[in-house]
């Protein structure tokens, strides 16, 4: 076997992390999106409660949120029966199930950077939009949108980043199946456990050390651009 | 064109404004905290009257007795914001065709090459507002404002954050906008030297009120409203004709009611109206006309009020031929000369006193 190139086992978990991770990232980015304008923008009652809920999984265990997801969405818990009697739909250990406890668990770090940007935008500038004919989902869509992008970029590759390393939800919800829900994490973790797989555990490591500082690479670098064309 | 009645309580500051105003440019003077931003505020509906009416060019924008509120991007207006506004992800061109874009084609009366033209800025149009100037910035925010076909224009101290020569190079193009566009004006100032230079009507803010509305320089000739028009701004406001040019001197000579006018030349055709100050301090009284002196204008003219003034001055109007020309001297000078109204003296005022700040081209 050539040292460069991948044997279908490690293809199959990269692929599946980036399938995981993707899924899990554009998915929650309107959620996000949505939930950061209104911790950003308004004041409503419970909103230190509803900010509170955000940041939960920043905090717990993930196994917590893990074992969470399981009983809420499991074919026998209260939201998962309700998708399996109406829709034939399963997430537990399944690939969705997977990008689902990923989202959850990746959801506050995005927010936060959103919320962030959010925060810094002049809202001066969607004044002068309003004046000029545009109304308030027009404005957010052609100011608001385009001013936060760079926060937006953070989020998604802070998102991206924490759903790439995400172990303890995923194997708590969706468990370690092989081409399923065994994403790179666990596959390394399964390696660790028997015995004579640490060659095959290291070339896992160095396969994520690979994704997640390309991922790094391409946010620093898209941000460059965004920047740049603010400044003309 | 402009009818306003509006209430609005903000904190322990109450805005109480009513007046209406015609075509041109109508001006909001008034010290800062004087509620003039608050006015044209609520008009571009982004503070909303406690209660009032706002009527823009037959439109009506506001009403909290038939319950219409329009959003600001409904009202169809056009505004210059002091700092410009710029959008920063967008080229000028996009920023110039933002609002354009909004107005349907066959409503759109404002034409993108005529602004461009105007405005002088055909050579920023690929440009990122970051890179323009301050006076350019503020040059592409009238232009985006006006390519919306705005009922009206509203301009919140848009020359505040230049220098005095971009204030000099901007303030000819903003009265010419008015006239060219048939766009009526409203105007944010605390300079009483762009009010005189562009402003038909003045509206003279105090403590959240319309203390007084009309022509400037009715307003500015009144004496009771110096507490607001301010010491410094003290003068009469006249209207002149540019009558000839002296290229051996370097003079022009105005016409008005009162006799003829010498001042440093003016580049402006002759037969052009012009407006001009004539500084309080800058007129000396005379009661006989001196034989020889450097002064070159010699009025004659008849006292008709003298009124004791704050710190050891007085005020003395004169007529001038029909218009209204003030002095103002130390007491002790009053107390030699003895002025009474009805008596005969001659105004005395330099020509290089009436600076070309103090002159507007009302062509």
């Amino acid at each position: 076997m050539d040292m460069f190139s991948l044997t279908p086992l490690e293809w199959e978990a990269l692929h599946l992390s980036l399938l995981v991770s993707g899924w899990a990232v554009l998915g929650s980015l309107p959620f996000g999106i949505g939930c950061a304008w209104l911790l950003a923008r308004r004041d409503f009652p419970g909103k230190a409660l509803f900010d509170g809920i955000i940041h939960l999984p920043l905090v717990l265990p993930p196994v917590v949120v893990g074992y969470f997801l399981l009983v809420m969405l499991g074919r026998r818990g209260p939201i998962g029966g309700w998708l399996w009697d109406w829709f034939g739909v399963t997430l537990a250990f399944t690939w969705k199930g997977a990008a689902i406890a990923s989202a959850v668990v990746a959801f506050p770090l995005m927010v936060r950077a959103i919320r962030l940007s959010l925060e810094n935008v002049d809202r001066g500038l969607e004044q002068a939009a309003r004046t000029l004919g545009c109304g308030p989902l027009r404005t957010f869509l052609t100011v608001t949108l385009p001013l936060v992008a760079p926060g937006l970029l953070t989020g998604v590759i802070l998102g991206f980043a924490r759903s790439l390393s995400e172990f303890g939800a995923t194997i708590t919800f969706v468990s370690n199946i092989p081409g399923e829900t065994r994403t790179l994490p666990i596959a390394l973790y399964a390696l660790t456990q028997v015995p004579g797989g640490d060659a095959a555990a290291l070339r896992l490591c160095i396969i994520s050390v690979v994704v997640a500082f390309a991922a790094l690479l391409a946010s620093e670098f898209l941000s460059r651009r965004v920047q740049a064309r603010m400044r003309g | 064109m402009l009818d306003l009645s509006i209430r609005r309580q903000q904190g322990d500051f109450r805005v109480e404004v009513d007046l209406s105003a015609g075509a041109g440019v109508t001006a909001l003077f008034g010290r800062s905290g004087s509620g003039k931003s608050s006015v044209i505020n609520m008009v571009a509906g982004l503070y909303r009257p406690d209660s009032g009416r706002i009527k823009v060019d037959g439109k009506v924008l506001f009403d909290s007795n038939l319950g219409i509120d329009l959003a600001p991007e409904r009202r169809r207006l056009g505004y210059v914001f002091q700092d410009a506004r710029l959008f920063p992800h967008l080229s000028v061109n996009g920023n110039l065709t933002f609002g354009m874009n909004r107005v349907p084609v066959h409503e759109r009366r404002i034409g993108f090459d005529d602004v461009v033209e105007v405005l002088g800025i055909g050579h920023l149009l690929d440009r990122r507002p970051t890179k323009l100037s301050g006076g350019e910035k503020q040059r592409v925010s009238i232009g985006r404002a006006l390519l919306a076909s705005p009922r009206i224009l509203l301009m919140d101290e848009p020359l505040a954050a230049l220098d005095s020569q971009r204030k000099a190079e901007l303030l000819p193009f903003i009265g010419k906008l008015a006239r060219q566009f048939a766009t009526p004006i409203l105007y944010v100032s605390h300079s009483m030297d762009e009010v005189l230079r562009l402003s038909d009507t003045l509206v003279l803010m105090d403590g959240g009120r319309a203390a007084a509305v009309g022509p400037v320089e009715e307003l500015l000739s009144r004496t009771d409203l110096r507490p607001l028009t301010g010491r410094y701004e003290a003068g009469a406001v006249i209207r002149a004709t540019v009558a000839g040019h002296d290229s051996t001197y370097g003079i022009s000579r105005l016409n008005f009611t009162g006799g003829t006018l010498v001042v440093a030349k003016v580049e402006l055709p002759v037969g052009t109206p012009v407006r001009l100050r004539i500084h309080a301090r800058d007129v000396s009284i005379a009661i006989d006309a001196p034989p020889r002196i450097s002064m070159r204008n010699v009025l004659p003219a008849v006292v008709k009020s003298v009124r004791a003034a704050e710190g050891w001055l007085t005020d003395v109007v004169l007529d001038c031929g029909g218009t209204d020309i003030w002095s103002q001297v130390t007491a002790h000078a009053q107390a030699h000369l003895n002025l009474v109204p009805g008596m005969r003296v001659n105004a005395l005022i330099k020509a290089l006193t009436i600076a070309r700040g103090d002159m507007a081209d009302r062509a």
